[in-house]
């Protein structure tokens, strides 16, 4: 995989996710105790053998800059090539963000071409999966192909959220639909990409050029090139989540936790490498009790976990009770907190006596298009105080303090 | 002013038995995912020590192995970082390290070599956790020649096989028995010296060349009279794994009983760094029931555990049963089996519906092994 060099798109904010991705953008959001979401990407990347890497960010990459640092947990601090992260750029004449997809290579042609790569490989730090990219590389080039574009069957009823492929026998794609209202087949595109070099970056110039395009690979890219009959899918099979709502992220992690999970992380040939703190093993105590769960390093369980993710250095209480909930890095819940059905986001504390997830579903008050599921959902870095009640579908937002006894119904919400 | 650690790592231990059978004492395992030598070079690395050397002698392997470039302490540097010193075959003579003097001795080029003025010399089988900078700025307070590490030991520890110290009481040390039966004092010395490097180069050079090669009976008992040694108190939980196996049991199990403890070694005075091995997080199946337990990351438990450490790795199968037991890495213990009052190593199996029970003295199985 020498002459393939893999590009990973982290600049989105995933809207849908609501609070969680206010402070740091999709690809750094939590997941599975000690991963965060572009982890499982990169380590597809070194256990792939690609070892040259770019990461594109633009939303509030801090975080992720810090996380990925020059890339010593994946093996990435490399002499030849490595990880770099590429943050939009201002030069003599403009100063622009990366308008699109497609835009975010363009801008960053030179960059590439420093590593002649025959091939590149251009990934989506969103989603949670694993997939040999060598054996997606291969395959392209044993098509002849172009452009490879993975895809996957969806069922028919979600299809019209995603680029859906028509292909001929020979897996040669013949029509493509973006988010098509009546889509022709269910195969769907990931969003994950091969590319021969050379010729993608012509038509990476030509589309800069085009005033009219969106410089998006899915909208623009893949339609005008299928007309060289060189672009191929390849199929994939195996567990891929996008993540991108609150349900979805809630329900992925807790698919974790089933006797077989449908994605395995416990999977000795496919290490996800991640840099987290080293802290010291869990600990449960006598009045502890865990069923059905994640639990990570540096945790203190003194209460009762069931079917849930607990973080690293989580600290439960006494009389305490998490249940069908995803709870993040460092956060301390108190003594007898009830916590249902919640993410609970990283770095907050909840103090004693707490109840969170109280009740029925009710339609969110504060945003019915991303908070529209039963899961309670408290931001990073923020703190409930004794005695609080909270109801379903709840969200605080994140750096919060919600005074001792509020009481928050079902739907509701405190910014 | 700058300070090169040195770490005495080569010792050989009979009472450990089993455990060290293939391993270096330094490198036995402790707390679920820790090597003994991990609290003392983390030490080092969280007092702004970063050139250290490593001495090995007995059974090196794993500890070189775990060790390796020194990563995961920050010690892969380009100036300083970490030396691993072994014994060697030189034009003049050919000798194994013939006691923690002649240990230095051999390797007096790195001493010589570098620009430190300072030396911290600590052994790689002692569990506890400190900043050293207290310790240096007591040296210069007190105008001392050499600072020894001191413990008042408790009870529950058999003083008889440590070394003793009398001390003036402006904390001047006039007289060091080492082991015996009832000393004077319960306190202990803790195998820590700070020196002068090259105080420590002239006091090697007037000893080791005679056939004098013990650091503590050969270098620095004879010259208390004319050296100003002075003994600085550590208050912290100390262990030495070396000292054998119910020790070693004890400590693993003192950690589990304690939160203070578990917060003195491994929260504060920063973090004990130790090999990566990036496993994922613990999973607790439905039929798990763990009652106070460390549980180390890449463990899948289904069965029961109580009182033990679970390395990582480690499987603990539906109806299995683990109490008061110490489980080393990826260790399986099978469906229906039962492991009481013993210490597993690396990568045994226990089949299922098998039977391992210690009684007073946990029983030892060796690495490897399956029953």
């Amino acid at each position: 995989m020498t002459n393939v060099l893999g590009l990973i798109l982290a600049g989105g904010q995933g809207t849908r996710l609501g609070v969680l991705t206010e402070k740091i953008p999709k690809p750094a959001v939590q997941f599975g105790g000690k991963y965060r979401i572009i982890d499982f990407t990169l380590s597809n990347c070194v256990n792939s053998g690609i070892y040259r890497i770019g990461v594109l960010t633009q939303y509030r990459p801090h975080l992720l800059n810090k996380h990925i640092g020059i890339g010593k947990p994946w093996d990435l601090d490399r002499k030849g090539g490595g990880v770099t992260i590429l943050q939009p750029y201002s030069t003599l004449t403009e100063s622009v963000w990366y308008k699109g997809t497609a835009d975010a290579i363009y801008q960053n042609i030179e960059f590439i071409d420093e590593y002649e790569p025959e091939y590149i490989v251009v990934l989506s730090g969103d989603h949670i999966y694993s997939m040999d990219y060598s054996e997606f590389v291969y395959y392209h080039v044993s098509k002849g192909a172009l452009a490879t574009i993975a895809c996957m069957e969806v069922p028919i009823s979600e299809a019209h959220r995603f680029g859906i492929m028509i292909t001929d026998i020979d897996n040669r794609i013949v029509e493509f639909q973006e988010k098509p209202k009546q889509p022709k087949s269910n195969m769907a595109s990931l969003g994950i990409y091969v590319f021969s070099w050379e010729f993608i970056k012509q038509v990476l110039i030509d589309d800069a050029k085009d005033e009219s395009s969106d410089h998006d690979f899915g909208k623009n890219i893949i339609p005008k090139i299928l007309s060289t009959e060189k672009v191929y899918a390849f199929p994939f099979e195996g567990y891929w989540q996008d993540v991108g709502t609150i349900m979805s992220y809630w329900e992925s992690n807790l698919e974790l936790v089933r006797p077989i999970p449908p994605f395995n992380i416990h999977d000795s040939n496919w290490r996800i490498y991640t840099r987290s703190e080293e802290m010291q093993p869990a600990y449960v105590s006598p009045s502890g009790e865990v069923r059905n769960s994640i639990v990570s390093e540096g945790c203190e369980i003194f209460g009762l976990v069931e079917n849930s993710i607990i973080s690293q250095g989580v600290s439960i209480g006494n009389g305490s009770v998490i249940r069908n909930s995803v709870i993040m890095t460092k956060v301390e819940i108190g003594d007898n907190v009830i916590v249902e059905d919640a993410i609970i986001a990283e770095n907050t504390v909840i103090r004693n006596n707490c109840r969170i997830g109280l009740g029925e579903y009710a339609e969110s008050k504060y945003d019915k298009k991303v908070y529209n599921s039963h899961i309670t959902v408290v931001g990073m870095d923020s703190m409930i105080e004794e005695e609080c009640e909270l109801g379903k579908n709840v969200v605080i937002a994140n750096d919060r303090i919600v005074p001792r006894g509020t009481k928050i119904e079902s739907g509701g919400f405190f910014f | 002013m700058k300070v090169l650690g040195l770490i005495l790592a080569g010792g050989k231990s009979e009472a450990l038995g089993k455990l060290v059978y293939k391993r270096a004492s330094a490198a036995v395992p402790v707390f679920g995912k820790y090597r003994a030598i991990d609290f003392t070079l983390s030490n080092m690395v969280n007092s702004g020590i970063y050139k250290v050397g490593v001495m090995t002698q007995y059974n090196p392997r794993s500890l070189m192995d775990h060790l390796g470039s020194g990563k995961e302490w920050d010690l892969d540097r380009k100036h300083g970082g970490l030396y691993i010193l072994q014994p060697y075959l030189g034009m003049t003579g050919e000798y194994w390290y013939r006691g923690t003097a002649d240990a230095i001795f051999q390797n007096t080029t790195m001493l010589r070599r570098g620009d430190e003025d300072y030396v911290l010399i600590g052994s790689g089988d002692h569990v506890y956790k400190m900043l050293y900078n207290d310790m240096f700025s007591y040296h210069f307070a007190k105008g001392a020649d050499i600072t020894l590490l001191v413990k008042d030991l408790d009870e529950t520890y058999d003083i008889s096989q440590y070394g003793t110290v009398i001390t003036e009481p402006d904390g001047r040390i006039v007289q060091i028995t080492e082991k015996v039966q009832n000393p004077q004092t319960r306190k202990a010395f803790l195998g820590v010296y700070f020196i002068n490097k090259f105080l420590l180069l002239e006091l090697l050079y007037d000893t080791v060349p005679t056939g004098k090669y013990d650091l503590l009976l050969d270098v620095i008992i004879p010259n208390l009279s004319k050296l100003r040694v002075y003994a600085y108190e550590f208050n912290g939980y100390w262990r030495n794994v070396k000292k054998g196996i119910n020790e070693y049991y004890k400590m693993n199990m003192e950690v589990l009983n304690i939160r203070e403890l578990r917060e003195e070694l491994f929260v504060k005075n920063g973090k004990v760094y130790t090999k990566l091995k990036d496993y994922p997080p613990a999973k607790f199946t439905g039929t798990a029931k763990v009652t106070n337990s460390m549980v180390a990351d890449g463990c899948i438990v289904s069965g029961s555990v109580k009182n033990s450490v679970l390395f990582r790795g480690v499987v603990v199968k539906a109806g299995a049963r683990v109490e008061n037991s110490i489980i080393m890495q990826d260790t399986v213990i099978e469906e229906g089996a039962l492991v009481k009052n013993a210490i597993v190593d690396k990568n045994c199996v226990v089949r299922a519906e098998q039977m391992l029970v210690g009684d007073f003295e946990p029983v030892v199985l060796e690495k490897w092994m399956v029953i």
